[in-house]
């Protein structure tokens, strides 16, 4: 998968399903769990999200709000495993 | 021998912990895990020698009896003996959560402050990054990390004499609710109510020493600081603790700590039933296993029964079992534990009718299949040396089934709220815990709450709190804000909905507003707005008295909703 479906598939996932508005315009670069858009308990459902859509498993040391707190972040981190 | 009801005389204050006695020295008093590093494992011995070196410290560092001290550090070791090293000297230990990322600094800081002047805060203990600033902040003295290692490498220690043990009904600590005002009330505990607490709850429970307890919860909270640090401590059980900060992210490190230590009773709230089920990825519990659990115990928030078929279905192949399945209905100001359901059993479910309920509060029994049936989870019996009334608005006791206020009176309740002579907690000799419920068949069950408040995660949270931030917002008409909770079946809690009325069309300025509630709320609270819904003028309905009415907007927000 490209960098360009992973990045839309996230984007759509996180606003609809941890922000809960499919409406909110997420840019790249804006704190997700440091914005009060989702909690830090999110990050464990995004991990299993991604496991699920692209088999990628994200180990626990890189689920923290620092390594994941935008969309660009977690595109790289799939990115890093993706076939 | 442990504190039990039979040797409850044999234990006078909370120095008489059985960790702190010098039998079975090699026993791990407490095994502290992280993500990523090696577990830590603290024999009784070494326990004991750390208590003492920190106790020896604090008093060079000042400490005298009935000092409080704030405890505002990351859960680690470190907190943990300046913990027990207060209570050595006679001092009055209190834990309060950290500074985080998330939070608004400067906001902190002055509710620090305030706590440390209206309760009269002798010092703070925290971390060395965030020691250096608030310092400047707070009138008392704030101690780092290193200052404190500091005072423990000069300290004899082998010199070192503790205070007098202090007398049974002084205040041995502090529980604060929830959150980081400094207005929050200090719920005030003696040696005595602690004792009598663990003595009746360990009996209800059956503790005994083949126990071992695994936790994840903050001390600030008095789930995490009774059953998942003291009971533990003051038994000689085994603690198995993690941070809560690292579980919520990471959270098979439970399981994982279930398998590897043999862990037999853990307290959860009812939201990390869910965690637990949805977000513990399958490769992370394989070949795991929580066959060796007596209990998890679903404590602090209302218990959901389908956050529990959940976590049975989730967590079968682990060993889980509908016995397994305890509730325990619990408050800071009982010391912890009013009720817990029955060892061996699940927890008894009553299947009413919803109408009945909600039209005319009475819990009238109904068919399973019923369309008006709804399952409530019972919390179980009240422990022994509790009492329960259900009361009316009047405070007379209501019959069984018929919904009204919780009022307890138990051997193990607050002594009074800290420095606060204008609050008084009992009304005669009850306490009104402003939970609404109504008993059957000798078990209590909990249905909502006579205030507005909300429990998201196992917070309290006052929604005019959150309202008062809301409206510092810029953009928002003044006064114009409301928030309340959302009870969500997918998470297993409730959900914090802010409603607020804008004039600008201006859909980039709308963004703007929105997502400044969101920040600003989560610097201020540490609590996470899952719903904001900007509305035009004159949308939010107010009641007679001129007061947003929070009941009804949820109601018309619920169904404006459903009807998209």
């Amino acid at each position: 998968m490209d960098e360009k479906t992973i990045r839309e598939k996230l984007r759509t996932y996180i606003t609809r399903e941890l922000i809960r508005d499919a409406g909110y315009l997420l840019t790249d670069t804006e704190g997700i769990v440091t914005g009060g858009l989702m909690d830090s308990f999110a990050l464990a459902e995004f991990a299993v999200y991604v496991e699920q859509e692209f088999g990628v498993y994200i180990p626990d040391a890189d689920l923290t709000v620092a390594k994941m707190n935008t969309l660009d972040q977690m595109v790289a981190r799939v990115m890093q495993d993706s076939k | 021998m442990m504190l039990t009801q039979t040797d409850r005389s044999k234990f006078r204050t909370l120095l008489d912990a059985i960790t702190l006695n010098s039998d079975n020295d090699a026993r791990a008093a407490l095994i502290y895990l992280e993500t990523e590093r090696s577990p830590i494992v603290v024999s009784r011995r070494d326990f004991r020698q750390s208590i003492r070196a920190h106790a020896a410290a604090l008093r060079q560092m000042g400490i005298a009896p009935r000092d409080l001290v704030v405890i505002a550090h990351t859960q680690n070791l470190e907190s943990i003996y300046a913990f027990w090293g207060a209570l050595m000297l006679g001092a009055i230990p209190s834990v309060f959560p950290t500074l985080t990322e998330k939070l608004d600094a400067a906001i902190y800081m002055r509710s620090m402050a305030e706590l440390a002047r209206l309760s009269d805060v002798r010092a703070i203990f925290t971390t060395d990054a965030f020691a250096t600033t608030l310092r400047d902040h707070v009138p008392c003295p704030v101690f780092g990390s290193e200052q404190l290692a500091a005072s423990i490498s000069r300290g004899d220690v082998d010199a070192f004499v503790p205070s007098p043990v202090p007398d049974a009904d002084e205040i041995a600590f502090l529980q604060h609710s929830s959150g980081t005002t400094g207005l929050q009330k200090g719920v005030a505990l003696s040696h005595r109510s602690v004792l009598n607490q663990l003595a009746r709850y360990s009996d209800a429970l059956a503790l005994n020493s083949q126990d071992v307890i695994v936790s994840w919860l903050p001390l600030y909270h008095d789930m995490g600081l009774i059953a998942g640090f003291l009971m533990p401590l003051m038994q000689g059980v085994p603690l198995v603790l993690m941070s809560p900060f690292d579980w919520v992210q990471h959270p098979a490190l439970l399981f994982r700590a279930i398998h590897a230590y043999g862990g037999t009773l853990c307290w959860l709230p009812n939201f990390a039933y869910n965690h637990c089920a949805r977000r513990i990825r399958q490769r992370d519990t394989e070949g795991l296993s929580a066959a060796s659990m007596r209990m998890f115990i679903n404590c602090s928030e209302p218990v959901y029964h389908e956050s529990h078929q959940q976590f049975l279905s989730r967590f079968a192949a682990q060993g889980v079992k509908p016995e397994m399945l305890a509730v325990s209905y619990a408050m800071a100001e009982n010391t912890f534990a009013v009720t817990q359901t029955p060892i061996g059993t699940a927890a008894r479910l009553d299947i009413v009718d919803r109408t009945e309920l909600e039209r005319h509060r009475v819990a009238v029994p109904i068919a399973a299949h019923h369309s008006r049936a709804q399952t409530r989870v019972s919390c179980g019996p009240t422990i022994a040396g509790t009492a329960v009334r259900v009361v009316d608005g009047v405070g007379q006791s209501l019959p069984d089934r018929h919904i009204g206020e919780v009022a307890i009176q138990s051997d193990c309740m607050l002594s009074g709220y800290y420095k606060r002579p204008d609050l008084q907690p009992f009304q005669d000799g009850w306490y009104r815990t402003g939970d609404m419920g109504y008993v059957a068949e000798g078990e209590v069950y909990i249905v909502g709450r006579s205030k507005d408040l909300i429990i998201n995660a196992g917070k309290n949270i006052y929604p005019q709190d959150l309202e008062a931030i809301v409206n510092t917002v810029p953009g928002i008409s003044a006064g114009r804000a409301v928030a309340f909770g959302v009870p969500d079946e997918r998470e297993g809690t409730e959900l914090i909905a802010v409603i607020a009325e804008i004039t600008t069309d201006d859909p980039g300025e709308r963004k703007q507003i929105a997502a400044q509630i969101r920040q600003t709320v989560v610097q201020q609270s540490m609590v996470t707005v899952s719903y904001v819904q900007l509305v035009d003028s004159r949308w939010l309905i107010k009641t007679s008295s001129g007061k947003i009415a929070r009941a009804a907007n949820r109601d018309k927000w619920l169904a404006e909703r459903e009807a998209t």
